[in-house]
């Protein structure tokens, strides 16, 4: 955070009076490709069956996942839904250990008993990774009244999609989150399909920033494609939670490339539509020419980089295909903290 | 020792707790400025104020997620359920969130907080008000299931569930709650999955937790006019289940009838008589028998409930059946 407000003299882009530095511009377009080099990664050991399960990618939404982890503090709480590499790669997390996750070995991120949806870091504060459509989002303001109890002043950044918003859990939280005035920033991931079911045929206030209007939350619509924009929005949303004027929504808009899992073709959606937001709107392509713009990095110095990090996801890979499979006597780890001897069922056994 | 009802033993747990722990609050529908629909929480916002104490909209399934987050952050939630049949609404939090968070995210999480609240039957409010529920979550890996059938017991056990590190279901009795009974005063723990046998006797056991213990032992007098001396065990816990206690009662009466609230398929009878056949199957000089609540919704008119309900003639029926002395 020390980059924010640094002198104009220092190279960097400076958009809506915020300054970003040249380092910092490069750290973020660098998590943004590696997220997205990442995941084509994961695509592929996906289709080479060492991967199973639901496995649901985030290519073309990698600005929201880096323009918000910018925005926060890592002392502020994040959770998401199940559509969660992204944003756990975003927070820091160990990139070999969420793979080995995704390929159920003993050095994944969770253990292996996780998979690709249920993605937990509590070191970085990242709280999953969370299966069932909507059900983070009551969990994520628990975080905020836990922070609020402690006075702590730290923020939960509840993240869903345009799905999981129209769940019942969202507006009962919506509620207490605006009664209490917590310390909660609903992000809503409008990337305009929930599966396969357009925003549209879903529901009947399209424009998401708005669901809060019944429950005095306030909402801010952002280019999702944007990564810049995302952070200053974030980072102001972020402010309005702190300061302890409640809830606030953002709604970002933005676009999954791939289907909503791997077993979805997303035949639902024109060729032209995916193209106009892959080639027209790419948040990493953008970031690369306003880069190149303020004279900041070449096109060969991106070329460049792009081979180091696709090295890198390789490696990554490669070493957690490496790890063993965790062995079977975690099975029974973790189900309970205060075992009870003698008393049925037995932990640890049959019988 | 004092002798206090089974609402304010519940009370004395609470406040006792969050005397001694600042990281514990209740929470949940008129538990501060009502005192509580059933007033166990009485008196407890002016103890403790609004920050401790909290009243929540009619939003089962968002406090309860509320809960689970906030015991994910590090504080230690009692979540109150009006009565458990509203819980169903919050089912996904309890079963999907947190029964399952230590294990799904490799031990980093875990949940420790209370869900409590009013279950089985009530008294004339129909189907959608008198059910039992406790063999749903003791199904489940990840829960424990507590369910007091006294005053002693409801504080003891409370007190023990909010210290406890795991996600503890803790099923009061809506007809129990102003039973008077002996309570130790200040400090009191009742370990978790520790039965305890509340008559001795040497023909036969009855099995019975809850409400239900109470007619057990009612029964038990009824039996003894007859000649039949019956032990009556209340497993108190009902995950994890003290086995141990069940299997030597039966081993030294060596006939069981298993007494429930609950609908009688798949219920908490079915389990424990399994354990007894599979462990003690030759101890057994009868088959064990069931006495549940009948496979309907609950009806209103007073004869209908009456009969849907386990009654103590039913227990020493079925007794008398399984002691050959019918």
């Amino acid at each position: 955070m020390t980059t924010k407000n640094q002198k104009k003299t220092e190279a960097g882009i400076t958009q809506e009076g915020r300054f970003y530095s040249a380092e910092r511009l490069h750290a973020m377009h660098d998590m943004m490709l590696y997220i997205r080099r990442f995941e084509e990664k994961a695509g592929q050991m996906y289709g080479l069956k060492k991967i199973g399960g639901f496995c649901h990618l985030c290519n073309g939404q990698e600005a929201v996942c880096v323009g918000m982890e910018e925005a926060s503090e890592p002392t502020d709480y994040m959770m998401t839904s199940y559509r969660d590499h992204g944003h756990i790669l975003a927070r820091g997390s160990d990139g070999t250990a969420v793979m080995a996750e995704l390929l159920g070995r003993a050095g994944g991120i969770v253990g292996g008993k996780g998979g690709s949806m249920h993605m937990f870091d509590v070191s970085k504060n990242f709280a999953g990774g969370n299966g069932i459509v909507g059900e983070q989002v009551p969990i994520g303001i628990g975080f905020a009244f836990a922070s609020q109890y402690r006075d702590d002043k730290r923020v939960s950044i509840t993240i869903m999609g345009d799905g999981g918003v129209n769940q019942g859990a969202v507006y009962e939280s919506f509620n207490m989150a605006s009664l209490w005035k917590l310390p909660v920033v609903f992000v809503i991931e409008n990337n305009q399909y929930a599966m396969g079911t357009s925003l549209s045929r879903a529901s009947a206030e399209t424009h998401l920033y708005k669901r809060g209007i019944s429950f005095k939350v306030p909402g801010v619509q952002v280019d999702g494609m944007d990564v810049l924009e995302v952070e200053r929005k974030m980072a102001e949303a972020i402010e309005h939670a702190r300061s302890g004027q409640g809830p606030i929504i953002v709604e970002m808009m933005t676009y999954r490339y791939r289907g909503h899992s791997m077993s979805d073709p997303a035949t639902y959606r024109t060729r032209d539509e995916v193209d106009e937001w892959r080639t027209g709107r790419d948040p990493i392509a953008r970031l690369q020419l306003q880069m190149i713009d303020a004279g900041l990095a070449t096109e060969a110095d991106f070329k460049q980089k792009d081979k180091d990090i696709k090295k890198e996801v390789v490696a990554v890979a490669k070493a957690a295909e490496a790890q063993p499979e965790p062995d079977l006597s975690v099975m029974w780890d973790d189900v309970i903290t205060d075992e009870i001897p003698n008393a049925y069922p037995y932990p640890r056994q049959v019988g | 020792m004092a002798k206090i009802t089974y609402r304010e033993a519940l009370n004395q747990a609470m406040c006792h707790e969050m005397e001694r722990d600042d990281r514990v609050f209740l929470m949940g529908e008129e538990v501060a400025q009502y005192n509580g629909a059933y007033k166990v929480s009485q008196g407890m916002l002016d103890k403790f104020g609004p920050r401790r104490v909290i009243d929540t909209p009619i939003t089962e399934l968002g406090f309860a997620g509320l809960g689970v987050g906030a015991a994910m952050a590090g504080l230690r939630p009692v979540i109150e359920f009006m009565t458990w049949n509203f819980a169903i609404l919050a089912a996904d939090q309890i079963v999907n969130a947190a029964a399952k968070m230590k294990y799904m995210t490799g031990g980093q999480y875990n949940c420790p907080m209370v869900f409590r609240g009013a279950g089985g039957a009530a008294a004339r409010v129909s189907s959608q008000h008198s059910q039992a529920f406790e063999n749903w979550y003791a199904n489940i890996p990840g829960l424990k299931v507590v369910m007091p059938s006294n005053p002693a017991d409801a504080k003891g056990l409370l007190a023990a569930s909010i210290r406890d590190n795991d996600t503890v279901i803790f099923i009061e009795n809506e007809i129990n709650y102003g039973d008077v009974g002996e309570v130790p005063e200040g400090e009191y723990i009742i370990p978790l999955g520790k039965a305890e046998v509340k008559r001795v006797g040497k023909d036969i056991t009855l099995v019975a937790h809850s409400r239900m213990t109470g007619y057990a032992l009612m029964a038990a007098e009824e039996l003894a006019k007859q000649g039949i001396d019956a032990e009556v065990v209340d497993p108190r816990t009902i995950r994890p289940l003290d086995e141990e206690t069940i299997l030597a009662s039966v081993a030294k009466t060596n006939r069981a009838v298993v007494i429930e609230e609950g609908w009688r398929f798949a219920g908490i009878g079915a389990e424990i008589s399994a354990r007894i056949m599979e462990k003690a199957f030759d101890d057994l000089d009868a088959p064990v028998a069931r006495v549940t609540g009948k496979d309907v919704p609950m009806p209103y008119a007073a004869n209908l409930e009456r009969h849907a309900l386990p009654s103590v003639a039913e227990i020493v029926e079925a007794a008398r059946v399984t002691c050959n002395r019918a």
